[in-house]
């Protein structure tokens, strides 16, 4: 499986590391009065769809940088990468 | 006073040199190297001061840039690694902390590397064989990150040779495995 690095063009999954659903992003808020449900949700409950979905993934061996990858669980197609921290940022985080 | 004769990556007085058929293989203890973060907010204050201190642009991704003093190796976004001759640049985290400022997190890195200059009409071959990196497409002022033997290592080709570096705690085993490609080649 090849990923198309949006800096350093296509690389072999071999470098990378794998985390999963890149919800894990979108940390909740601890101060919220929700707080313990959500981080309860944040922590274990994901879903596992057969089909695309948005993962994390680490280039532990490259530039060591956290990618969201648009990948399709069934055939492995990859349809878009991003840079987490551009993901991260347009979601209005570590501004 | 206390004898203390400098040692090289791979223990020895003098750095190790290896020819294997049109391979030579040379060790490198020489290299002075600092890593260079750019601090949120102060990116393109970095990289201004980065410009001037190489007279050239930053290295951007895969790249680097083989000036004197210093070269720079494109690591992540906004970071890079410095090398320069050790004998001049011995205290380079402390002359590059006073170029920098607040701009860039400066780290010491000169004895973390061991390094090795390839080169020979069948170095390419060699890499092929150790790395996943595109070896043949390289040219002088590519750099990538890539592993050896399971080793995250710094490929960098640069007229017409490859230069790898590696952390020093694996020299040994880096060693070997450059050894036996050269080998498996020759």
């Amino acid at each position: 499986m090849i990923i198309n690095h949006p800096l350093l063009g296509p690389r072999d999954a071999s470098e990378f590391t794998y985390l999963g659903d890149a919800a894990l992003i979108d940390r909740p808020d601890p101060d919220t009065a929700t707080a313990a449900r959500d981080f309860y949700e944040y922590q274990y409950l994901r879903d596992n769809p057969a089909g695309t979905l948005r993962e994390l993934w680490y280039h532990e061996a490259g530039d060591r940088a956290w990618l969201v990858v648009t990948r399709n669980t069934l055939t492995h197609e990859i349809t878009h990468v991003e840079l987490a921290r551009d993901v991260a940022r347009k979601a209005g985080r570590s501004t | 006073m206390h004898s203390l004769p400098p040692q090289t990556a791979l223990g020895a007085q003098s750095a190790q040199q290896d020819v294997i058929g049109t391979l030579s293989l040379t060790e490198v203890p020489d290299v002075a190297i600092a890593s260079v973060a750019a601090r949120k907010g102060h990116e393109a204050a970095c990289a201004k001061t980065l410009q001037k201190l190489l007279g050239a642009t930053p290295p951007g991704p895969g790249e680097m840039t083989g000036t004197t003093p210093y070269a720079a190796i494109w690591m992540a976004q906004d970071q890079w690694l410095l090398c320069a001759p050790l004998h001049s640049h011995e205290d380079i985290a402390s002359l590059l902390k006073e170029e920098f400022g607040a701009d860039a997190s400066i780290t010491e890195q000169t004895d973390g590397w061991a390094c090795f200059d390839i080169s020979g009409a069948a170095m390419h071959d060699m890499f092929e064989r150790l790395c996943p990196a595109p070896v043949r497409s390289m040219q002088t002022g590519h750099a990538t990150r890539t592993t050896i033997h399971h080793i995250g290592c710094y490929l960098m080709c640069q007229d017409g040779a490859f230069r790898v570096m590696a952390p020093r705690s694996s020299a040994g085993s880096l060693y070997h495995a450059l050894i036996e490609a050269a080998r498996s080649v020759s």
